[in-house]
């Protein structure tokens, strides 16, 4: 990769504390996201990937905290940054669109203050000219009759409607970054597939990289070039998507695939993944928190997690990965 | 196959806002007007059937009216116009409020989508199961405990998990919890509410087997209701699809979703994330669906966003026609009715 | 969040409550603190006149007004009685106007609520002009007007301060009977062959309660308060009954001329109590509701 990275994560980790003890959220979550790229973080619920994204913008709850590890954006360390300087960073550099639209949206302000806001905060726009911009951000979003629109309360609107407006704001002041919280959850199939055109195109468009998390390992294939598999706080692996569909390497990255219903003809095809999540408030977590579930496990996989470099960007997290099915994988070498 | 489920033109109104507030009511009544009232038609003029042991998936996105005809199925509202028959039974003709005390109560059960809504937060696992046993089988004390702890495990529920509250409980664990409360008095039809929205996708698989499984050792019928078009391809016998109000479509699942002929349900088959595609061809839906608020009658649901708009569509409403095992609604069906196979 | 499964055990419903009770208060020192007051109001109320060193009601002319010594603790009153044994002989009669309204309230105003919010319509309309009919009085002047029009007895001091708090808990419980009527677990009891009043009693009631719990213990201070102010200005307890807020009104006309201990004490008393039962208020929301449970 000719340009650095727009995002760069080393070494991640996160705890919160809790009545229960303390939950290691996540451990050594490293990727990295180039100019203009789509990568998803796919995992089920428990696996760290929203809990990442809210570590990088520095808004976990108060009880947690990033115990190690940094996030790069450009030079900025943004996990050691100031409150001052995150608050800069956050709506200029980075944006985020969050799951719930009609909750992330301020009930008692009207979308084009919304997004007016940004602009005069962020985007160095003037408070004259700030709502006539805002009305061109709900243009560029899809909404019709923008201008109409920009006076409407979030209650007013649908739930597709209202997810246009969160992207509208968190691309107002044309970040580098645009991290996407499960965008889609809730929306008809038929809105997600526009919405997230929308998205698509605009990062295109404004040559924006783009993290998008989701549990729809489906949907991730069809949106990004490359995913990162998460499981219980850790990154299994991380490949280019034709890559990992064709040649999962990770056992649980497999079960996934299996377990997906569009990847079987019948029920009876489809594949469970056995076990379940470990308890991530245990002390005693294996160095693999798949490993007590996998059916490939060995002696070895009590060692620390090795990061693979199977050549093309195909990292995996395994001492044991699946043999590659097809030919397009390049030669193997373990790091 | 004998048609367990039958339901003809089947309707439900609501007024709009809630109605008129007891003066206006008061007023309408001294000025002697019958005025007509906005309504919405969630259902409108909905006939179809479900034959005993077979799975009939409904599809439809937000809107179609889904949830308005399985609560009404399911008798917890009224039909404002149709018939519901349970074999030779016309439910339509017992109110829903009383509907709870009648001898067929067991019959027809509904499995929630979320079962963490759909679970009383004060009740044990064991009080929410045991609940329906109590009222219509009218079992006490050691029968009632035989049976809850017998339909649990069917379930797949671990015994000393009936003790736990529903927030002590994991996704899954709470979805059999509503599994088995709904199994619990052996009903007839089981309607499935989006049982496996809010799960994992791995918990899903289970949760789904277990369903299937279900269904073969106890002879029901299912109408599962799902969004999810990849998961009623796999459980579904025949699919339904709904849009504002409308069955718009229905035939063999796989047929329908191979081959769909209506072009909403094309527009929802292209809109599904397949896994071995990548982004296809755009058929986009634009614009904002048409208002469910005192319809035209005599227009297509879909016409305004659908791809082909022509006069047709505005002048007359497209009945559900049928083409062997499928139905459509739509004028111009033919065109993309699978063309005969010329054997090589 | 994440899915963790938690250890089974199987445990008796009763020891799970004591368990839990245990938790709550040992994690917080305060709700620990307020339990003990309160525990030492429950004894006070139940063994007081039975431990006091003198009657209550024996007075001794040559003793009034002496200020706290060995003998009297809190000294003596204007008629030579203790005073010390007085306060705490009122601790059972405040304690049992406490939880005589807020029961009697709790009842009305919480079935009432609850009813209007799950059925609407008519219910609906005509608990909410009860209540507004209610509030439309300054709250003390009811109680005044009603224990006047019905007389000085402990009984009508109840019944005044019920129907005083009528609306907040008509109010409260109407709302939170509103959200669950269309919860998910109402429409699983109907298909499940419950009736609507046993929704009400089973389903919902039990899910309104916590949140009334909170109030009620608000409410007992503001019982032990009302009754006070009735007695202050004579519309409450008669003399010589000893009760905190009689004794207060009485003791007032000492305290300009140095006689402190006669309004002090008792005056203590009420306030240690009202605290109490407040800050009772979340350790008891957080005992009974299940979601706060680990």
């Amino acid at each position: 990769m000719s340009d650095a990275p727009t995002l760069s994560v080393e070494g991640l980790s996160v705890e919160f504390r809790t009545r229960g003890g303390i939950v290691r959220a996540l451990d050594n979550v490293s990727f990295s996201v180039g100019k203009g790229e789509t990568i998803a973080l796919v995992g089920e619920s428990g696996s760290g990937k929203s809990v990442t994204a809210y570590a990088i913008m520095g808004i976990l709850d108060p009880a947690g905290r990033a115990s190690a590890g940094r996030a790069m954006l450009g030079a900025l360390d943004l996990l050691s940054a100031s409150p001052a300087k995150l608050a800069e960073v956050r709506g200029r550099d980075i944006g985020m669109i969050f799951q719930n639209p009609r909750t992330a949206l301020n009930p008692i302000r009207t979308v084009g203050r919304q997004i007016a806001d940004v602009l005069i905060r962020h985007g160095n726009v003037s408070r004259r000219d700030a709502p006539a911009q805002a009305v061109e951000m709900l243009r560029a979003v899809g909404i019709t009759d923008p201008s109409r629109r920009a006076k409407a309360y979030p209650f007013e609107m649908s739930g597709g409607m209202c997810q246009r407006v969160m992207i509208a704001i968190a691309l107002a002041a044309k970040p580098s970054l645009l991290i996407a919280d499960e965008p889609t959850t809730g929306l008809d199939v038929t809105t997600q597939a526009v919405i997230m055109d929308l998205i698509n195109d605009l990062a295109t468009q404004m040559g924006m990289a783009t993290i998008f998390i989701t549990h729809d390992l489906a949907l991730a294939g069809q949106r990004s070039a490359r995913i990162v598999v998460m499981h219980a706080g850790h990154v299994v692996e991380d490949a280019p998507t034709a890559e990992l569909f064709a040649n999962p390497r990770h056992p649980y990255t497999a079960e996934l695939i299996a377990a997906t219903p569009d990847s079987a003809v019948s029920l009876d095809k489809l594949a469970s993944i056995p076990g379940s999540l470990p308890d991530l408030r245990r002390a005693d977590l294996p160095p693999c928190r798949y490993s007590e579930r996998c059916p490939r496990k060995l002696a070895a996989c009590a060692q620390p997690l090795p990061h693979a470099d199977l050549g093309g960007g195909h990292i995996v997290a395994c001492w044991n990965p699946l043999p590659a099915q097809h030919a397009s994988a390049p030669a193997v070498s373990a790091a | 196959m004998t048609a367990l489920l039958g339901v003809t033109e089947f309707s439900k109104q609501f007024p709009v806002g809630g109605g008129p507030g007891t003066w206006a009511r008061l007023k309408r009544r001294f000025t002697g007007g019958v005025e007509k009232l906005p309504k919405v038609y969630a259902v409108d003029d909905v006939s179809f059937t479900v034959d005993e042991g077979e799975t009939v998936g409904l599809v439809g996105e937000s809107g179609c009216g889904k949830s308005t005809l399985v609560r009404a199925l399911t008798r917890l509202i009224d039909a404002s116009a149709g018939s519901i028959k349970l074999g030779d039974r016309e439910l339509a003709l017992k109110p829903s409020r009383v509907f709870a005390r009648d001898r067929d109560r067991a019959r027809i059960q509904m499995v929630f989508q979320d079962a963490g809504e759909s679970v009383n937060p004060r009740f044990t696992g064991f009080d929410t199961i045991a609940d329906p046993l109590r009222r219509l089988r009218k079992l006490r004390g050691k029968a009632l405990t035989e049976r809850v702890e017998t339909v649990a495990s069917q379930c797949g529920l671990p015994l000393q998990l009936l003790t736990r509250f529903p927030h002590q409980l994991s996704g899954g664990q709470r979805a059999r919890v509503g599994i088995a409360r709904a199994i619990a008095v052996e009903p007839d039809l089981l309607v499935l509410d989006e049982p496996t929205a809010a799960l994992d996708v791995s918990v899903q698989v289970v949760i789904l087997q277990l369903l299937q499984r279900l269904k073969k050792e106890f002879g029901m019928s299912y109408l599962f209701v799902s969004h999810d078009l990849s998961v009623v391809r796999l459980l579904c016998d025949r699919v339904l699809v709904m849009y504002l109000g409308k069955i718009v479509e229905s035939g063999p699942a796989v047929e329908v979703f191979e081959h769909p002929l209506h072009p909403y349900t094309q527009a929802l088959v292209a809109a599904v994330p397949r896994l071995h595609e990548n982004g296809s061809e755009r058929l986009r839906l634009i614009g904002e669906p048409r208002s469910p608020i005192d319809p035209d009658p005599n227009v297509c649901r879909f016409y305004g966003r659908c791809p082909r708009g022509a006069d047709a569509c505005k002048t007359t409403m497209p009945a559900l026609r049928s083409f062997g095992a499928r139905s459509v609604a739509c004028h111009f069906a033919e065109e993309f009715l699978p063309q005969p196979r010329i054997a090589s | 969040m994440t899915d963790i499964a938690i250890a089974p055990r199987r445990e008796s419903a009763l020891g799970a409550l004591f368990k839990h009770a245990r938790y709550v208060v040992g994690e917080n020192p305060v709700t620990g603190f307020a339990f003990a007051l309160f525990v030492l109001i429950v004894l006070a109320s139940v063994f007081g006149p039975h431990i006091v060193p003198y009657d209550p009601l024996a007075s001794d002319t040559t003793q009034a007004l002496k200020p706290p010594n060995a003998h009297h603790w809190f000294g003596t009153d204007q008629l030579g009685r203790d005073v010390f044994s007085r306060v705490v002989v009122a601790t059972r009669l405040d304690f049992f106007i406490a939880v005589a309204s807020v029961a009697l309230v709790f009842l009305m105003g919480g079935l009432a609520g609850v009813a209007a919010g799950f059925f609407g319509g008519w219910t609906d309309r005509i608990v909410g002009r009860i209540a507004d009919t209610i509030m439309a009085f300054p709250l003390f002047v009811l109680a005044m007007g009603i224990v006047a029009a019905l007389g000085n007895t402990v009984q009508n001091i109840i019944l005044a301060t019920a129907i005083v708090n009528f609306p907040l808990y008509a109010r409260i419980a109407r709302a939170e009977a509103n959200i669950r009527r269309e919860a998910g677990f109402v429409e699983a009891a109907r298909l499940s062959g419950n009736s609507d009043w046993r929704i009400l009693t089973f389903q919902i009631l039990p899910n309104v309660f916590p949140i009334l719990v909170v109030q009620m213990s608000l409410t007992m201070g503001y019982a032990i308060l009302n009754a006070a102010g009735l007695s202050f200005i004579g519309l409450g307890v008669r003399p010589p009954t000893p009760e905190w807020g009689i004794m207060v009104a009485e003791g007032s006309q000492f305290m300009v001329s140095g006689e402190w201990w006669n309004a002090t004490f008792p005056g203590a008393a009420l306030m240690v109590a009202v605290f109490c039962f407040n800050l009772l208020g979340d350790g008891l929301r957080d005992m009974v509701d299940p979601r706060r449970r680990t």
